[in-house]
């Protein structure tokens, strides 16, 4: 029976995209409250407290749309979404935007009907082991059994890091993330195995941390970045730029706590950005004030990084990749001007 | 309007007028409006799959799938096909059907005849037994089993190790395997030699009885042919008594046969909650055959024992069937929970199928078409056995 209301669910979703495309926004309008689907508990990027709302990275930018539509980042309704079931989530328009740890790779982006915006955290895959284990790199983890998520590109890359280095493991797939890293802690599988961020997370939720250990090795690369329904641009342009704006207040030194007073900026870039000299907004399709507002409630990209996943939280989180390019470390996160 | 003789309708409006003929007339107009309806669904869906660029048809089934099974009955590999994969988990669904559906009915037939036991502890012990599992539901109990099996059994390198060469463990049972050799093929030869003369000699026993009414020691001599026959063919061929018994090397058992958590929790729970549904099915069916049929029985001179045997449970078995094959329709398609402790059925394998090639209306056709299959065939059974076992008037 459940398949059945499945098959009626996507047949009826796929029927009705067409009514969506072009409007997401119309909609979102019209709700009040942008939707983001997010991962069910991934501590630092996604996950209720104590009170049921939600925080992390992931909501952040979540937070920032409803900021830059509405004015106001509380408006938002989140939904908790296995990796499996994201997909026909947005697809059937359950969700406008993911927000959720997901990897922008090629088939995504074409054979799933998906858009990308920018990435909003460099991830790769790695391993989880228990210390106890005495492992000391991947290379030594031939006939492992090894716990792993479905419907995620870990399952793939799983199997060709293996098969590259002519090694055996057996997988160990469910859907609940929950449920398998239960399974791992009880010893059903010697290593877990997911983007190297989501092992942090998963490992700050224990009672021992110090006991697990995350393998040297990276073995795949993992742009997490949001994702739309392809056909909408109106709705990715904003969903981009929002990503984008987060990066580039960062670039230009505004945070939430000085963005009030950066409007009185010299620098007309700082001006632009901050709805001082009008036409971003208007191009865009929102109102001048749309990035002043992100960055007021919000705060800009490296402040939503050290507050959910940085050095002083439990996942001590490194900026590494995630720097900005400005660094002159190995930083990634660039914007393209916002003129 | 014309009428013939017989007063039947001719003519295209006989088509509604007649009565017999109209009966087919609305069928083939909904079987019609129905094909009608699935295909222009079917052609909005595809067209607007196409607007939104996600990729739709049957051609992923013939590429490379690229992702690991724990545990297949093919000789699947990640270099294999998505279809080779789909096919691998299909076979892991049907294994666990046939091995849980086997069990539970015998499970089933115990516990619903100790039910009706004399020893009023043991009824009302299975009693118990049916009330609560058949009340609590199946999920909760599959997690019940896999929780047990992974948190409580020892880590595999202190496995227990009950008997020599068998080791439990929380990643699972492992037994000594005999090494195949041709011996083996000859003995399973033989062990079929004996399966056909001993349905011979029943036939034979059976007419027998009823020509001069000797009674014939069917069973014993029935056992004899299944098991003298193999034995002697294994002796024949110098006895080979080579075991692949399993051994721990590095992280896990190699060789022998394994049995994974997943695996065992999942037949556990469908034979044990299944289990507990066909033992009512049984107690009701024999407490469906009327008391008088058993004394009558007894009174004409047969054992308690035969009375059951050839009195009451035939008549038993005419009630008990129906319910009990939809029983084990029921057991296989719960099989499909499988995906929440992780064992790789069919609609496991759809699932990681269908997320990494995006083309989940194609996979839930598959799943909807394998099912669907499993409950026609169950139906037609029926309706064959319902023909077959239809009180023949004399
Ligand atoms: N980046 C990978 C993996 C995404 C993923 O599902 N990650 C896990 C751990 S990092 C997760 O979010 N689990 C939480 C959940 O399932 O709710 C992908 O896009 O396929």
């Amino acid at each position: 029976m459940r398949i059945f209301i499945a098959v009626a669910a996507l047949v009826f979703a796929a029927m009705s995209i067409t009514a969506y495309a072009g409007k997401t926004l119309d909609a979102i309008k019209k709700r009040g409250r942008v939707r983001c689907g997010v991962s069910n508990g991934l501590p630092g990027f996604s996950s209720p407290d104590s009170k049921g709302k939600w925080k992390g990275l992931d909501v952040d930018v979540c937070r920032a749309f409803a900021a830059a539509v509405f004015g106001d980042s509380k408006k938002i309704d989140v939904v908790g979404l296995s990796a499996q079931q994201r997909f026909t989530a947005l697809q059937s328009g359950e969700v406008d935007v993911l927000t959720r740890n997901t990897t922008h790779t090629l088939s995504r982006d074409t054979a799933l009907g998906l858009n990308f915006a920018p990435v909003n955290y460099y991830d790769g895959q790695g391993f989880l082991v228990r210390k106890a284990l005495g492992v000391k790199n991947a290379r030594g983890l031939n006939g492992a059994s090894i716990c792993v998520i479905q419907g995620t590109t870990n399952e793939r890359n799983l199997s060709d890091y293996f098969r590259k280095h002519k090694m055996k493991y057996k997988p160990v797939v469910m859907e609940n993330n929950n449920e398998l890293f239960k399974a791992f802690m009880a010893g059903r599988c010697d290593v877990f195995s997911t983007d190297a961020s989501g092992l942090a997370a998963q490992r700050s939720k224990t009672k021992k941390p110090s006991e697990l250990v995350i393998l040297p090795d990276i073995i795949s690369k993992e742009p997490l970045a949001p994702a739309v329904r392809h056909g909408d641009d109106e709705w990715l342009d904003i969903v981009k730029w929002t990503v984008y704006a987060m990066i580039a207040a960062e670039e230009m030194g505004i945070t939430s706590r000085n963005v009030k007073r950066m409007k009185k900026s010299s620098d007309p870039d700082v001006q632009r950005l901050l709805g001082v000299i009008k036409g971003n907004g208007k191009a865009i399709g929102l109102t001048e004030t749309w990035a002043y507002n992100i960055i007021k409630q919000v705060g800009n990209y490296g402040e939503s990084f050290e507050r959910n996943v940085g050095k002083n939280t439990p996942l001590k989180l490194a900026r590494g990749l995630n720097g900005l390019w400005t660094t002159g470390k190995n930083g990634l996160m660039y914007a393209p001007p916002l003129k | 309007m014309h009428y013939d003789a017989s007063g039947k309708g001719i003519g295209i409006s006989s088509l509604w007028r007649d009565v017999t003929k109209r009966k087919y007339t609305i069928q083939v107009l909904v079987l019609v409006g129905v094909v009608v309806l699935f295909s222009v669904l079917i052609n909005i869906a595809s067209d607007s799959l196409q607007k939104q660029n996600i990729a739709s048809g049957f051609g992923f089934l013939a590429r490379e799938a690229a992702f690991e099974i724990g545990e297949t009955l093919t000789s699947y590999s990640a270099e294999s096909t998505f279809g080779e994969a789909l096919l691998a988990g299909l076979l892991n669904t049907m294994l666990v059907a046939l091995l849980g559906n086997f069990l539970a009915v015998i499970w089933g037939a115990v516990v619903g005849i100790t039910s009706l036991s004399h020893n009023l502890l043991l009824a009302r012990l299975a009693r118990i037994y049916v009330d609560t599992l058949r009340n609590i539901p199946l999920l909760l109990q599959l997690f019940f089993w896999y929780a047990l099996i992974t948190e409580f059994l020892p880590a595999i390198r202190d496995a227990l190790n009950p008997v020599p060469n068998v080791y439990l463990s929380q990643r699972g049972m492992f037994f000594p395997m005999p090494e195949w050799g041709a011996t083996h093929g000859w003995a399973l030869v033989a062990l079929l030699v004996g399966g056909i003369a001993a349905i011979f000699l029943y036939r034979w026993q059976k007419l027998r009885q009823q020509h001069t009414g000797q009674l014939f020691p069917f069973y014993r001599v029935a056992a004899a042919l299944l098991l003298v026959p193999p034995l002697l063919a294994w002796l024949i061929g110098g006895a080979p008594v080579e075991l692949d018994v399993p051994v721990l090397q590095g992280f896990n058992f190699e060789g022998g046969l394994a049995l994974t958590p997943e695996f065992l929790a999942l037949s556990l729970g469908l034979v044990l909650y299944t289990g507990s549904f066909n033992a009512e099915i049984v107690r009701a069916g024999i407490e469906s055959v009327k008391k008088g049929q058993k004394e009558a029985a007894v009174s004409l001179g047969l054992s308690r024992s035969q009375a059951l045997r050839l009195v009451v449970l035939p008549q038993a078995v005419r009630v008990i069937i129906p319910p009990m094959t939809s029983q084990m329709l029921n057991l296989t398609k719960n099989s499909s929970l499988a995906v929440a402790i992780g064992y790789p059925d069919l609609v496991n394998v759809a699932n990681t199928s269908m997320n990494q090639t995006g083309q989940a209306i194609e996979c839930i056709v598959i799943i909807v078409f394998v099912y669907l299959s499993f409950s026609l065939m169950t139906s037609a059974f029926m309706n064959w056995y319902n023909h077959m076992t239809r009180l023949v008037e004399r």
